[in-house]
């Protein structure tokens, strides 16, 4: 069987429950927040990894984002992964889904022998999980979603997927494929020790710009996206009675119980 | 692949008059998200004075095209096939994209569950077109005369409004449990177009091996929603034992969900699931906006903690401060009581 390559996709998110909001101009303040890998992320390179271990795949991790995002992926690459791949360029900032996933779809394209392409279910900061589904439509690769564990066949030719959404259930993918893994279905390793010196100090990360990747102007950053933000309302909260229950817990719960029957017969 | 000429399907100016809801199925009838779809749907069509169509794709499908005219689609365009019997995106996203470049709607909306979101996530990009996923409310703007979809998710209790200004169709996918369901009609006319699918087998490109279908957790549809957070040490066993005498569902915050103690699946609020129920019982739970935007909608929301000043109190129509690990085993014993005064 030839060696798979394993390409997974992670991006680096703002903590969630740091980032502020200025209350006078709506204007989001990211950079209060510290960032991290996408933690969904972190369950793709986990089953990337358990696919090598069983039958040996070269992994590489592919990100486009920012410079600064290079020392968070160099984590995957002390896990056991091989390679980085970071897409930088300042013409990718305010893409949309249809616009990254153009972006990310080159970059697999120009990489050339991508077999499998893992991402995880959904980002901390979008949490849409279109990504993986919009990507695979651009390559036109089949998508497995929700994914919880994975092995090549013995023919070579195909990923049997376990998947876990309304039942269990398992899929068989030609290659080349998208899978999208489920969060929190597996727990990612530690990072190897030996391996952390060669990650964090030796790798040269492969950076590609919009040219490298031959993308087309009109489909990359805010001018490839369909979509656009046209403003933020703080959220409004229905108004409640905050009406306050004293007294013994049984006197409460009979108060609570009663409660509760009435307003079911409603 | 990407050199292929992928091309916007149709814009604003040739778009027709006609707002879609993509039609999900529960084994042969509507999914609860369809029908909450369908009742907002109504609403904006006729806002926007658009036409309410539904889009059902499988294999013998005439109860279900019923129960969506019956749930308010004007029409049901059908796209009949024995290779769709089962959810597949690939074979879906393909159907679903020649149905619409034939009908070219304004809007399409689809539910934000596990099979909506691998839908709309291809077909946006068959369709070149732009998605805002996983809104928790749609609004018309009749000035712009175009959709505008709401996103939690920024942090704070911040909404983003979302728009997709020239691309056609206008795509978002919806949380379940945002919208109350429609009303049926069993008077409505029960009108279908059927679609021709030009399909094959190579167009599944994957093979279901295996299927055992269980249903699972749908605290979406549950009335009473009996929550839980660190405040509980994951005494879980006795919010089920009250679910089970009074009715409802369980739920979690995230807390209790990281450390093992609940299945993700009822992890509730902003990276969970969203819950519309009658009745909201929050206990050990201190009211981080994260958990609160899933309860918000409920009718009534009780809340317990031992701190008074819990965020959570705001939230909430009964407050009681105390330790929530005494008021569970208060209330399953205030409900035998009731129960055998009822048999007395």
């Amino acid at each position: 069987m030839p060696e798979r390559h394993v390409a997974v996709c992670m991006k680096v998110t703002p903590k969630p429950e740091e980032i502020e909001v200025d209350r006078e101009t709506m204007l989001i303040l990211r950079e209060g927040a510290r960032s991290e890998i996408n933690p969904p992320d972190m369950n793709a390179v986990e089953l990337a990894l358990q696919l090598k271990d069983q039958s040996g795949s070269k992994i590489s991790i592919l990100s486009m984002g920012p410079m600064f995002f290079d020392p968070y992926l160099r984590v995957a690459l002390a896990m056991g992964a091989d390679e980085l791949y970071l897409l930088s360029d300042r013409a990718f900032a305010g893409a949309d889904t249809l616009a990254t996933t153009y972006v990310l779809a080159r970059a697999i394209e120009k990489i050339g022998d991508v077999d499998l392409v893992i991402c995880g279910e959904e980002s901390s900061d979008g949490a849409t999980g279109q990504v993986p589904p919009g990507l695979a439509a651009w390559l036109g690769w089949p998508v497995v979603s929700m994914a919880v564990a994975a092995s090549f066949d013995a023919d070579g030719d195909h990923v049997r997927i376990e998947r876990e959404a309304h039942g269990r259930s398992i899929v068989s993918a030609p290659f080349p494929a998208v899978l999208a893994v489920k969060t929190a279905s597996n727990q990612p390793r530690f990072m190897d020790y030996e391996q952390k010196h060669w990650a964090f100090e030796d790798v040269e990360p492969v950076v590609w710009c919009a040219q490298d990747l031959n993308a087309d102007p009109d489909r990359i950053g805010l001018k490839g996206s369909p979509t656009t933000v046209s403003g933020l309302r703080q959220a409004g909260t229905r108004a409640r009675k905050r009406e306050h229950l004293v007294g013994e817990p049984a006197e409460i719960a009979l108060q609570l119980v009663d409660l509760l029957q009435s307003q079911l017969l409603r | 692949m990407t050199d292929l000429s992928f091309e916007p399907a149709y814009d604003a100016s040739s778009e027709n008059r006609s707002l879609w809801v993509y039609l999900e199925r529960k084994g042969d009838s509507l999914a609860g998200v369809s029908r909450e779809l369908l009742g907002k749907a109504r609403q904006l069509a006729n806002e926007a004075d658009l036409e309410l169509n539904g889009l059902l794709m499988g294999n013998s499908l005439a109860d279900v095209v019923g129960e969506a005219c019956e749930y308010g689609a004007d029409v049901v365009w059908c796209c009949e096939h024995p290779l769709l019997t089962d959810f597949n995106p690939q074979a879906y996203s393909y159907a679903a994209e020649q149905a619409i470049r034939k009908g070219k709607p304004s809007i399409l909306l689809l539910g934000a569950t596990h099979d909506g979101r691998d839908l709309a996530g291809r077909l946006a990009v068959q369709l070149q077109t732009g998605l805002n996923a996983d809104c928790t409310d749609l609004v018309f703007n009749q000035e712009k005369g175009i959709l505008v979809s709401e996103v939690t998710g920024f942090g704070g209790g911040v909404i983003a409004l979302l728009e997709c200004p020239d691309r056609r169709p206008q795509m978002s996918t919806v949380r379940p449990g945002v919208f109350p369901p429609a009303e049926r009609d069993e008077t409505r006319p029960h009108k279908q177009l059927r679609i021709d699918i030009d399909i094959t087998p190579a167009n599944l490109q994957t093979t279901l091996l295996e299927q055992e279908t269980h249903q699972g957790v749908d605290l979406t549809q549950a009335e009473v929603l009996w929550c839980g957070g660190r405040g509980i040490e994951g005494n879980f066993e006795s919010l089920y034992q009250l679910a089970a005498m009074l009715g409802g569902d369980v739920g979690a915050t995230r807390p209790p969900v990281d450390d093992g103690y609940i299945e993700r699946e009822r992890q509730i609020g902003q990276t969970g699931v969203v819950c519309r129920p009658k009745v909201a019982i929050c206990f050990g739970i201190s009211g981080a906006f994260h958990f609160v935007v899933g309860v918000e909608q409920a009718d009534l929301v009780i809340a317990i903690n031992s701190d008074p000043e819990s965020p959570i109190f705001d939230f909430a129509d009964y407050c009681i401060v105390g330790d929530a690990q005494a008021i569970m085993p208060a209330l399953i014993k205030a409900f035998e009581q009731r129960m055998e005064a009822a048999h007395a």
